[in-house]
């Protein structure tokens, strides 16, 4: 006798038809472009400094330090593009904590891919045209601070704080003391991406320098990172950047990630100097993307949860 | 009373907001992919029915409500208060014009209400879902009209008016749906 009824998957058989159809379309469309699927590992002695971003921890009896499960297979990819692998691309199981909810699952699947002598806006096109293949509508392409001077009519860079704290609290935000970039995810999030009514489906890109994360920074009358996403009817599917090379400034960026980790009372993980190392002996120009798939999969089936696409889920697993 | 941090907000949890009492209606998990989490949350004040949506930074704690449900049943009103007793203690309760605003109009007495307690004292009175109540003013019935076609309004014992068929008399008893307030059907003694 079995001890729970749960057990069957929480998606239907027409959507674990779709995925299969899906990685598919993905495979064939890379294959065609000349793009090489790889494999890294999902476990490493390292992690990522993001300063929102929480990592889950694994243990072995074969090592005395923790490890940890991948939040993106970022830096294991980029350690094979110096080493010279030319573009590449993966699909990989991804783990982030603390992240639950209607469109979050703790475990789920990423596409990630990386083009060489590519700027992040052809690695745009790039992204349109594998979303063309898949049957979605192309996007529109807004600048971040274009889209917050439609909705909210304020420059996301000039940082006038009290201002941005102002209109945040208008919109229902109860939480106070937040710095500027905390009030842009919260005004960019509950309001610029809801209230947009350009078209169904957006690239929003060039984010202010302190969202950069792995992205190059141009300077121009503010400081702007390189970087772009992509909405699909409001849903946050992808994110990309023109990578940054530069191993001084990546060290920089991870120092500057972990003092706020320890400001904020977040873990503090080992850095990856396998990475860094990677990125010293020379990152080819290319630009990079990650694919929420489960996210991806609820768009193209229509479904309102995330558990609606995957065949199990921690809930009954 | 404890704290709830937002990643126990669930439907149905109470928790305190500008000093009123107020019910988790909705919960959304919020987060940009490299940015700061949120919990979207509509909350109704369980005072004014008012519901509002806040946004809480994830990690972030509300005050606990102290907040029940018990079922108690209608003893009277003494045209001040309106009294309740919980048949497992026996304890009474007096709910004043406020928690029972909208189920006084369909309670005459030994009815099971759902009453809402905060801090022990009634906030919010739901009557049953159905009730049967005398009717005690209406026009004269209309004979043989029992197929279709217009209603009157008719008053009755605890002073609610609703509307029903014209075929309907002085005196009957008739059950009511108290959630929309309308006629379902005639009672049977």
């Amino acid at each position: 006798m079995g001890e729970t009824t749960d057990w069957k998957p929480t998606a239907d058989f027409a959507t674990l038809i779709k995925r299969a159809e899906l990685y598919k379309t993905i495979r064939e469309y890379m294959s065609a472009n000349a793009v090489l699927e790889v494999d890294t590992p999902i476990l490493s002695h390292s992690g990522i400094s993001d300063p929102y971003i929480e990592s889950v921890k694994a243990n072995s009896r074969n090592y005395t330090s923790d490890l940890y499960l991948q939040t993106s297979p970022e830096f294991c990819m980029k350690r094979l593009l110096a080493a010279g692998c030319g573009s590449i691309y993966q699909i990989a199981h991804v783990f982030r904590d603390e992240e639950q909810g209607r469109h979050h699952a703790t475990e789920f699947s990423m596409l990630e891919w990386y083009r060489l002598n590519m700027n992040y806006h052809e690695l745009m096109d790039d992204v349109i045209a594998l979303m063309q293949v898949l049957g979605l509508t192309v996007p529109v392409k807004l600048s971040y601070a274009e889209a917050f001077d439609q909705v909210l009519r304020i420059n996301p860079h000039d940082g006038d704080l009290p201002a941005l704290r102002s209109r945040a609290s208008k919109f229902g935000l109860a939480s106070e003391n937040l710095d500027k970039n905390q009030l842009l995810d919260f005004l960019f999030s509950s309001v610029v991406i809801k209230q947009i009514n350009a078209a169904k489906n957006l690239i929003i890109y060039d984010y202010p320098a302190e969202m950069a994360a792995l992205a190059s920074i141009r300077h121009d009358d503010y400081a702007i990172a390189e970087r772009f996403e992509l909405f699909v009817n409001g849903l946050e599917i992808a994110n990309g950047y023109n990578e940054l090379t530069d191993v001084d400034e990546q060290r920089e960026r991870f120092t500057r990630d972990l003092n706020l980790r320890e400001k904020n009372h977040a873990d503090l993980l080992p850095i990856d100097e396998y990475f860094l190392s990677a990125l010293d002996s020379g990152l080819p120009i290319c630009s990079g993307v990650a694919v929420g798939l489960d996210r991806l999969l609820m768009v193209l089936m229509n479904k309102e949860r995330i558990e609606d696409v995957m065949s199990f889920t921690l809930v009954n697993n | 009373m404890a704290t709830y941090s937002t990643n126990e907000f669930k439907l149905g949890l109470k928790v305190m907001l500008d000093s009123d009492p107020c019910s988790i209606i909705e919960n959304e998990f919020v987060k940009p992919g490299k940015g700061q989490a949120f919990n979207r949350v509509k909350l109704r004040n369980l005072k004014t029915g008012r519901v509002m949506e806040k946004t809480y930074k994830s990690g972030e704690s509300l005050p606990g409500a102290d907040v029940i449900e018990l079922e108690m049943q209608y003893l009277y009103n003494d045209g001040d208060m309106w009294y309740f007793m919980d048949q497992n203690s026996f304890e009474q309760f007096a709910a004043d014009e406020n928690a029972v605003a909208d189920a006084k109009q369909w309670i005459k007495g030994e009815e099971m209400c759902l009453v809402t307690l905060w801090n022990n004292a009634p906030l919010s009175v739901a009557a049953p879902n159905f009730v049967v109540l005398e009717i005690t003013d209406t026009d004269p019935g209309v004979r043989g009209d029992t197929a279709q076609g217009g209603s009157k309004p008719a008053t009755l014992e605890t002073g609610a008016v609703v509307k029903v068929p014209l075929f309907i008399e002085n005196g009957e008893l008739l059950k009511i749906d108290t959630r929309t307030g309308e006629y379902v059907s005639r009672a049977k003694d």
